[in-house]
């Protein structure tokens, strides 16, 4: 089932010295439960894309759909996480997790109930009375992803998400946000100019090209493997090749 | 922590730490209890002029005099337009500051009227505000009205504005209205900048009260102090400007207090 149908998106910039394209005939789609990773040569324009699938812009032309429906604006069925936790610091930890619901005046006994699954099935329902900086990176990643995931959406959308993190933390959370991810069968669009990060997650790569950004190539990552995780699949003899095959179609272009 | 067993180098450590609190307060002490006697020595050795400078044990005096007379009334009256004038700063301040932050195009236009309003000493205006308003208390309390709201806008706008865009884009792509993002977000970003802003206004609006109680009064302590002036009472006057002084920590520390117990409750 196709959750996200992204069809021949072009984006351009209006500056005063002139007009940019930064988006050129984008057309991808996902099936459901499938996790994608955008790569591509810094400021191609990836996080561009990620707005626009997530309606915080509007693209020149093309259109995005999600589950059959156009995106015209911000809407229900996609959540976005950005590099940076944005936990509000006043808050609880818990009353961090709703604020998504709270926003969209969602606090349905039902998804009140569903949220508090999150927390306890990702260790997190105990620290719940407790404030943001009084827990570490990688717990407050987590909890970043549970506030994304308690609206329920049918999209989730990661936009370097994980960039802020040391880099040992960085393995831990990809890896206890992959299980989170699958487990609740999520499909997921990941922007990363980390191409091991991105391989490690994904079902497919997206490479685009430098601005115009065009899809260069759609690679599908397969590692023969039931048990993948991100973490051990980098041992995995196939996770080179990808990479160097990456890394050589990102740098054709110079 | 296990308290019990504390090591050499604690127990030495612990202990310089308290010798040094206690020489801060013994110095700040020292100073004014120095001060004050040499003040008084002073005059009664006739170096300086107590008539003119008056003398520590007179004004103590006046003090008890006045105590037993109308001096919480004036207190009272100087206390009052403070906190009126105070409050009523703080809430239309802040209030403009909201609506400059919901429209750009309203705080672009305003921005240079702002700007010349906050440079302009409100005191100036002090004769316009009397004959508007009259001469009685609402001039008084407009005078500190006059000149803590300009910045009481400025500061809160200037917080708003500098709101984390990261959250406040967080919060959009949940769909949050711009009335939600100011709720959730802006207002709860900003108390220490409401606090910061607070403190600095009970400052503001005390110097509009007394600069108003210097122009038209009938009670206050700006007053006591114009009125000693004239009739050459200086002690009346240093009494006034002491007790003045203690009034204003007080409630500079009652703001500060506040701050303490809001933001317990707010969980910073």
């Amino acid at each position: 089932m196709v959750v996200l149908d992204v069809s021949n998106i072009e984006e351009k910039y209006q500056a005063v010295n002139g007009e940019i394209t930064a988006l050129k005939e984008i057309s991808f789609r996902v099936e459901k439960g499938e996790f994608v990773s955008i790569v591509g040569p810094s400021g191609c324009g990836k996080s561009t894309l990620l707005s626009i699938i997530a309606g915080l812009m509007k693209p020149t032309s093309g259109e995005v759909f999600v589950n059959g429906e156009k995106i015209k604006g911000i809407s229900n069925h996609i959540g976005y996480m950005l590099q940076k936790d944005n936990l509000l610091e006043w808050r609880t930890i818990y009353s961090n997790v709703m604020l998504g619901l709270e926003i969209q005046n969602n606090l349905t006994p039902e998804n009140i109930e569903r949220v508090i699954q999150l927390l306890k099935t990702y260790e997190l329902y105990e620290f719940k009375d407790k404030y943001p900086s009084q827990l570490s990176g990688g717990m407050r990643q987590r909890v970043a992803l549970i506030r994304t995931l308690a609206i329920n959406p049918d999209i989730l959308l990661l936009d370097e998400a994980f960039s802020a993190l040391d880099y040992q933390t960085r393995l831990t959370v990809t890896n206890d946000v992959y299980k989170i991810l699958k487990q609740e069968q999520v499909t997921t669009i990941m922007v990363t100019h980390d191409i091991p990060e991105g391989i490690s997650m994904a079902d497919k790569v997206i490479i685009l090209s430098q601005r115009p950004a065009v899809i260069k190539e759609i690679l599908t990552i397969d590692f023969e493997d039931e048990n993948r995780t991100p973490l051990n699949c980098r041992k995995n003899p196939k996770f080179s090749k990808y990479f160097d095959y990456i890394w050589k179609e990102l740098s054709s272009d110079g | 922590m296990d308290n019990k067993q504390l090591s050499k180098e604690r127990v030495i450590y612990l202990k310089k730490e308290k010798r040094r609190k206690r020489m801060i307060l013994i110095w700040q002490v020292g100073i004014l209890v120095c001060f004050i006697a040499i003040w008084e020595i002073s005059a009664l050795l006739g170096l300086i002029d107590s008539f003119i400078l008056s003398q520590p044990s007179r004004i103590w005096n006046t003090c008890i005099n006045m105590a037993q007379n109308d001096l919480l009334v004036h207190i009272g009256v100087t206390v009052y337009e403070t906190l009126v004038g105070f409050t009523l700063g703080v809430i239309t301040g802040t209030v403009l500051a909201i609506i400059l932050w919901w429209s750009r195009f309203i705080s672009k236009v305003s921005e240079p009227y702002l700007v010349v309003l906050n440079s302009l000493p409100k005191i100036a205006l002090g004769p316009v505000i009397i004959i508007i308003v009259g001469a009685g208390t609402e001039a008084i309390i407009f005078m500190a009205l006059a000149i803590s709201l300009i910045v009481t806008v400025l500061e809160m706008l200037n917080g708003f504005q500098n709101t984390d865009k990261e959250y406040i884009k967080m919060a959009t792509t949940f769909g949050a209205t711009k009335m939600q993002i100011f709720k959730k977000i802006v207002f709860p970003y900003n108390i220490t900048t409401l606090f910061n802003s607070l403190k600095i206004n009970i400052g503001l609006s005390l110097v509009g009260v007394i600069a108003g109680e210097f122009l038209v009064s009938k009670a206050g302590l700006g007053y006591l102090i114009v009125y000693g002036g004239q009739v050459f009472q200086l002690d009346l006057v240093m009494a006034s400007v002491i007790i003045l002084a203690i009034v204003a920590a007080v409630m500079y520390e009652a703001v500060v207090l506040m701050q303490r117990l809001v933001m317990r409750w707010y969980g910073h």
